[in-house]
């Protein structure tokens, strides 16, 4: 870390009391960011500067600081997780902004994500999403089959695997111009399509996913493929292809 | 449950945007091979017996009843998901860099789609609708010279003539002048005596369609050569049909579930082709008109 230098930056940050107080972006300045810090790192240190000038702390949401908790969001300088593609924020280090820069710092823009305080956003559709079929009903009442013992092609079992690294940060939703969450959908929808475990419930799965998704107001894909880029994990635009498929097959069933 | 998913869901507004959006792909293909026609030297007659052939050959009839439909739900569709997609999204973001993940055509297909509707219904005002209900419509003459004069004939569908000074354009014109034909709905020889039906002359599409881009008028009677005014309109319209194809087509794929590794480079590079080409071809048949041909 010898090259770690220290820079000044100017942060435009979007302030909001609570979910019902009308936000605006207020601008800030921080001096001496290491570049060896980590982003949020970096709004540590801007909150301990507010602290000390007896000011409110931005809220924002961070948990592992990993990058696999899916907690972290941040619409930076226009783009989901800042500019790196296939980060989360919490990955993302002050390396890659110079002295001098001015940062936009934004919470994810949705219907369905509303704003609770400053950058943090309630990201709950998700979950009831995943709650409308976004598992397999087993048994477990001790006489639980092992899943190793059930083969599944090796392609099968990696798209499937592929398809599960979704961590659920909703950067596609928040990079869409249409804020779809097809591609957590469509993810969360293939994780199960591609397995024999899966199958047995796919018709319900999809149909009540797919529900669920359109009642949490989010916006229709255009594929765009925006979501794709951003997306920290990976996650491909054929996820959203077999979601279409699964969904035709089910409709017509 | 499953057959309202079918109409009203998120996915089912993706399946009937993509497969009227790939049967209007058809479409173009095939109006464009009518089109290319009128790039052959003289081959006004051969042009109009295609122009008749396609607006009273049933099977085709129903492939364009087919067509006003594809259009009109695709219209409506993206109106409906622009606005639901609007809704989406309350508050914008104060700094987005979009095209650091998509592409322009992508991003703006209901501006693109909006402009090719606008084009549509002008397109249709100027042709189609002059080739169903316009009066004035011009029939096909020849000129032949018969012992040094001229003369100007009406072509007909049997292979026969009509020379055009006997021939009035109304029954009642035909009373007063004498003449001893005159045209009844639109096309159609009448023997004055008699009221009988002596043959059919050909509606000149080719001829309304070179005038029309030729045209030295003035259009809204202010800008002067308004036939250069269409052909510019024309090839501005072609750009933005290319810049929609060029996200539509391999994007109508992806919507109706059709994405592997094997065959989508193959689609997303037809589509590419198909949406310079075709484009390119339309818009090359109105500026040979209105620049070259004589």
């Amino acid at each position: 870390m010898s090259s770690a230098k220290n820079i000044n930056i100017n942060l435009k940050i979007w302030r909001q009391k609570n979910a019902k107080a009308k936000g605006s972006m207020e601008t800030y300045k921080l001096n001496n960011v290491s570049t060896a810090s980590s982003f949020l790192e970096m709004l540590d240190q801007l909150n301990e500067q507010l602290i000390n000038e007896k000011k409110e702390p931005v809220a924002f949401d961070h948990d592992c600081r990993e990058g696999i908790c899916g907690m972290c969001s941040l619409y930076i300088n226009g783009r989901a997780h800042g500019p790196d593609t296939g980060t989360t924020t919490c990955q993302l280090h002050m390396r890659k902004f110079n002295d001098g820069d001015t940062i936009f710092i934004e919470p994810w823009r949705s219907k369905a994500f509303p704003v609770v305080k400053d950058l943090v956003v309630d990201r709950s559709a998700f979950d009831r999403i995943q709650q409308a079929g976004g598992f397999v009903s087993v048994n477990t009442s001790g006489r639980t089959i092992d899943a190793n013992a059930i083969p599944i092609p090796k392609e099968d079992a990696d798209k499937a695997f592929m398809a599960a690294a979704c961590i659920g940060c909703g950067a596609c939703v928040a990079s869409c111009k249409n804020g779809s969450a097809m591609l957590f959908v469509g993810a969360k929808v293939s994780q199960y399509a591609l397995l024999p475990q899966g199958k047995v419930e796919a018709t319900q799965r999809v149909l009540n996913m797919v529900r669920q998704m359109d009642e949490e107001g989010f916006g229709n894909c255009t594929n765009t493929g925006a979501c794709e880029v951003e997306c920290p994990k990976g996650i491909s635009l054929e996820n959203i292809a077999r979601m279409n498929r699964e969904y035709l097959k089910a409709s017509l069933k | 449950m499953a057959k309202s998913a079918l109409l009203k869901s998120s996915l089912a507004k993706k399946y009937w945007m993509a497969l009227t959006g790939l049967f209007l792909c058809l479409f173009l293909a095939g109006h464009l091979a009518g089109n290319l026609q009128l790039l052959v030297p003289n081959n006004a007659l051969n042009f109009n017996k295609y122009a008749l052939f396609m607006t009273s050959n049933p099977a085709v009839k129903l492939l364009s009843y087919l067509t006003y439909i594809s259009i009109l739900f695709h219209a409506i569709d993206g109106f409906l998901l622009t606005y639901q997609n609007i809704k989406a999204r309350p508050i914008g973001y104060a700094k987005s860099n979009p095209s650091a993940n998509s592409s322009f055509s992508s991003r703006n297909m209901a501006v693109l789609g909006t402009l090719i509707l606008v084009f549509i219904v002008t397109h249709m005002v100027n042709f189609w609708a002059k080739m169903h209900f316009d009066k004035n419509m011009p029939l096909q003459t020849i000129t032949i010279e018969v012992m040094g004069q001229k003369q100007d004939l009406y072509l007909t569908t049997n292979e026969g003539y009509m020379p055009v000074s006997q021939v009035a354009k109304s029954y009642e014109e035909a009373t007063k002048s004498g003449a001893q034909m005159y045209i009844e709905n639109r096309t159609e020889f009448f023997n004055t005596q008699a009221k009988v039906k002596m043959g059919e002359g050909y509606k000149d599409l080719y001829k309304l369609t070179i005038d029309f881009f030729k045209s030295k008028g003035k259009l809204f009677n202010v800008i002067p050569n308004e036939g250069l005014v269409f052909t510019i309109l024309y090839v501005l319209s072609m750009a933005v049909l290319g810049f929609h194809l060029l996200h539509g087509f391999q994007s109508a794929f992806q919507s109706i579930g059709l994405n592997n590794s094997s065959w989508t480079p193959k689609i997303k590079l037809f589509g590419k082709l198909f949406a310079i080409v075709v484009p390119i071809l339309f818009a090359i048949i109105p500026v040979y008109i209105h620049f070259f041909l004589k």
